[in-house]
């Protein structure tokens, strides 16, 4: 094909992308809910599989939809888990449309949780106004310093980013366990990893606190909000964006267009690490107050499904990260009020998943559900 | 053309003159680090043991004057890093680099054992064992994405097996726990094949899902059910079968001849993998369609069906290394207790550029690395333990930058394939 209309059909098909039409209506609306409702079935055909009554089974989803959505503690529990699921969903999905496959979020997510902690406790006296920005500034440079690396070796020798990001996050695991025995980090007194605690001044300040003590929401929601704003901007509106989207779709054509593939790797790199170091900052000055041996939890693998799950788009990441963490939250009451594992959800959330990522599996098994002939996902 | 051969060519001689400039860089620093830091011990002894008192044919014991030894390898490392610099591309790189490292290694063990002993086949064997899931992962991911099927899924499957070695062999023997996780880690190749192949769904997303669906079934039933009957989550360990004369020569018997039937088995598949892959038809088949799937096609061959067949296989493999965990360790199972292996496994495919020996030969540098650092904790030298754990993964990356940057995956990979 020629250069020319290698970059003109590249364009059509960037600006179709940014613009779903209205016949994906199935695509966006139908496949989820089919995927959802799909999900929740066959996990209760595990549940009966393992010898769980159906009178546990009809509790346990009463207690998971409760536990999400059924009350203002349930919603601000519901919020709470999305908002680093969401964060370092956007970084991965910025790496996904460049064409880039950042395993490392849970890495970063370590590193930027880190280097916040550290800020958030060693500097003492400072007024909130400046220790707190400081504090989020840090988990972002040293995510996306982090990241960097990767994308700076594969900009420069070739080697694949899957790789490297792996063995970053491995990588990332023992430095963390390292530093947190280090003596100006350890908690005074503890002999286990455990950091000491982030001080008020550097703390996200929750926001519902004057309707009850126990509601977790803090001001990280809005920052999470702005990252998703600044991402759909960066992605559909700037010209690096575009250069990041082109050099997604054909890295040739890309090249051939006068962009700088190696610079476009390294940035795309450190943005995505800059939102997962942001996550990372957001569990430890929001939720944890502290930083302690994978303290990151499984977010940054979570946020991979997240990210393929919105389908790399920033709207998109944000209802799969709110849907991710409704079924977190409703775990864990279902596994208080009825005593099925919370492990159960990671079924239910692979299997929707799957249902999402393979709309042919899904005509397949509901045919009744779509139009006659309708063309098949792209994917 | 002429002109696009030569810029090819002049394209991969600077290619491979950076390679060698980065390898000479780094076998240079490796001689700094030998001369300044392991050779700075007082005069002394590091001991090697090599046979236990009870071996048929005993060893004597392996005594390296320290400092000698490590002046000696730091001039060693010094030189194969000045000529591979002066002669560039033509230096062999891999083979100087490789060198270079064992004998940094080396170097460092020495310092680290000086005044002290260590069992050196202790350690070789321990190396063998670890290896083992790495290599048999690493065999699955060759065996799919030789067929272009990217296996991201390598985790999953390896988990899979080790969760049904658990509860298979506690029911049916050991036997049977093998011969049922091979068969469910067929199955989960044969669910990601027809993912990828009849459904088209991206293949990366199809690998996360499978591991994700994997770890929350069997989590969610350890949880839920061994948790309460314990006999489900007891299965006998395979024993240690000595291979007679062989399992007697020193260092080498007690590394590859004392060992249990899944090292055998390990060993066993790649070499088989190896003859199907590279010296039968059927495995220039399945090449054929992981480089040129359309012109496979064109010649007749049914590209779906060696897909589905490649990828079955792979995860029999897996399914096999997982069993591993639990019928040829602990006995149990424990959540996520391949704790990230499948990916290591991946990282050691590549390292091993798609060759099934290469695949063995990296694992057995992961399983090295575990193994010393495990040993490495009763010689208690001054570096932490996590930055020992941390090594492998460093050099990982060192090599794989310097020196597998230019590997060639089989070129269809990741993609799928429609037909016309």
């Amino acid at each position: 094909m020629s250069e020319q209309g290698e970059t003109a059909t590249l364009t059509a098909r960037l600006l179709e992308r940014a613009a779903p039409k209205r016949a994906d209506f199935e695509d966006l609306v139908i496949v989820p809910v089919f995927a959802v409702v799909v999900a929740l079935i066959l996990g209760g055909v595990a549940m009966l599989a393992t010898n769980v009554d159906l009178e546990t089974i009809g509790r346990s989803y009463v207690a998971l939809a409760y536990g999400s959505i059924g009350s203002i503690n349930a919603l601000s529990e519901t919020i709470t888990a999305a908002t680093p699921l969401i964060l370092a969903g956007l970084g991965v999905a910025l790496g996904f449309r460049a064409g880039l496959f950042n395993i490392g979020a849970e890495g970063q997510i370590l590193m930027g949780g880190m280097a916040a902690v550290v800020v958030g406790f060693s500097f003492t006296g400072l007024p909130m106004l400046v220790h707190l920005p400081l504090a989020l500034l840090a988990g972002i440079v040293a995510g996306a310093l982090y990241a960097a690396i990767a994308g700076w070796i594969r900009a420069a020798t070739g080697a694949h980013e899957v790789i490297l990001t792996i063995m970053l996050n491995m990588i990332s695991y023992r430095l963390v366990d390292y530093m947190l025995r280090m003596p100006a980090i350890q908690r005074p007194g503890r002999s286990d990893p455990i950091s000491s605690s982030v001080l008020p001044t550097a703390e996200l300040p929750r926001l519902l606190e004057w309707l009850g003590p126990n509601l977790r929401l803090h001001s990280g929601v809005f920052l999470m909000l702005a990252a998703v704003l600044f991402v759909y901007w960066l992605l559909f509106r700037s010209t690096i964006g575009f250069e990041f989207r082109a050099s997604g779709e054909s890295p040739e054509a890309a090249r051939f267009a006068g962009m700088r593939s190696g610079l476009i790797i390294v940035l795309v790199m450190a943005l995505g690490g800059a939102f997962a170091g942001l996550a990372g900052a957001n569990q430890v000055l929001g939720v944890l107050g502290r930083a302690s041996s994978g303290f990151s939890a499984g977010i940054g693998f979570d946020a991979l499904a997240v990210a393929l799950l919105g389908r790399s788009h920033p709207f998109g990441v944000v209802i799969a990260g709110l849907l991710f963490g409704a079924l977190e939250a409703g775990g864990r009451q279902m596994q208080v009020d009825a005593g099925v594992s919370i492990d159960l959800i990671g079924i239910i959330q692979s299997l929707i998943i799957l249902f999402i990522a393979a709309p042919l599996v899904v005509r397949a098994l509901f045919p009744w559900g779509f139009r006659k002939g309708a063309p098949a996902s792209k994917e | 053309m002429a002109i696009e051969t030569v810029q090819a060519n002049r394209k991969l001689d600077t290619q491979a003159g950076r390679q060698s400039r980065i390898a000479a860089v780094l076998l240079v620093g490796l001689s700094a680090l030998t001369a300044m830091v392991f050779a700075q011990v007082g005069d002394g002894d590091a001991v090697f043991r090599l046979s236990r008192a009870s071996d048929a044919i005993v060893l004597p014991d392996l005594a390296v004057p320290a400092m000698e030894f490590n002046y000696i390898a730091a001039g060693v490392l010094a030189f194969l890093g000045v000529r591979l610099w002066i002669r560039g591309g033509s230096g062999r790189i891999s083979l100087s680099l490789g060198f270079g490292l064992l004998l940094a290694v080396a170097a460092f063990l020495v310092w680290a054992t000086v005044g002290k002993a260590f069992s050196l086949t202790g350690m070789l064997q321990a190396t063998v064992v670890r290896a083992v899931p790495i290599a048999l992962g690493a065999l699955a991911g060759v065996l799919s994405e030789r067929v272009a099927v990217t296996n991201i899924a390598i985790e999953g499957m390896l988990l899979a097996g080790a969760f049904t070695g658990a509860l298979a062999g506690s029911l049916l023997g050991g036997w049977g726990g093998i011969a049922a996780a091979v068969l469910v880690g067929g199955l989960f190749g044969l669910l990601l094949a027809a993912l990828v192949v009849t459904y088209r769904v991206d293949q990366i997303i199809a690998g996360v899902v499978i591991n994700l669906f994997v770890l929350g079934v069997t989590s969610y039933v350890s949880s839920q059910v061994f948790q309460e009957y314990r006999f489900l989550n007891n299965a006998p360990v395979f024993r240690v079968i000595s291979i007679p004369l062989l399992s007697d020569i020193p260092v080498i018997g007690p590394v590859l001849f004392q060992q249990n039937i899944f090292v055998y088995g390990a060993l066993i598949m790649v070499a088989v993998a190896t003859y199907y892959l590279f010296y039968t038809r059927s495995g220039l088949r399945a090449r054929a369609v992981g480089e040129h799937p359309r012109a496979a096609d064109t010649l007749g061959i049914d590209v779906y069906r060696i897909r589905y067949i490649n990828v079955t296989i792979a995860g029999m493999v897996a399914g096999f290394g997982g069993a591993w965990l639990t019928l040829g360790l602990v006995g149990r199972f424990d959540e996520n207790m391949t704790g990230g292996r499948g990916f290591i496994a991946l990282a050691a495919m590549i390292f091993g550029r798609w060759h099934p020996v290469g695949a063995l030969m990296a694992a057995l540098i992961f399983g090295f690395a575990d193994s010393l650092q495990q040993k490495l904790a009763l010689l208690q030298t001054p570096i932490p333990a996590e930055f020992l754990a941390m090594a492998p993964y460093l050099a990982t990356i060192v090599v794989v930058a310097g020196l597998i940057g230019v590997a060639r995956a089989p070129a269809a990979d990741g993609k799928p394939y429609i037909k016309e």
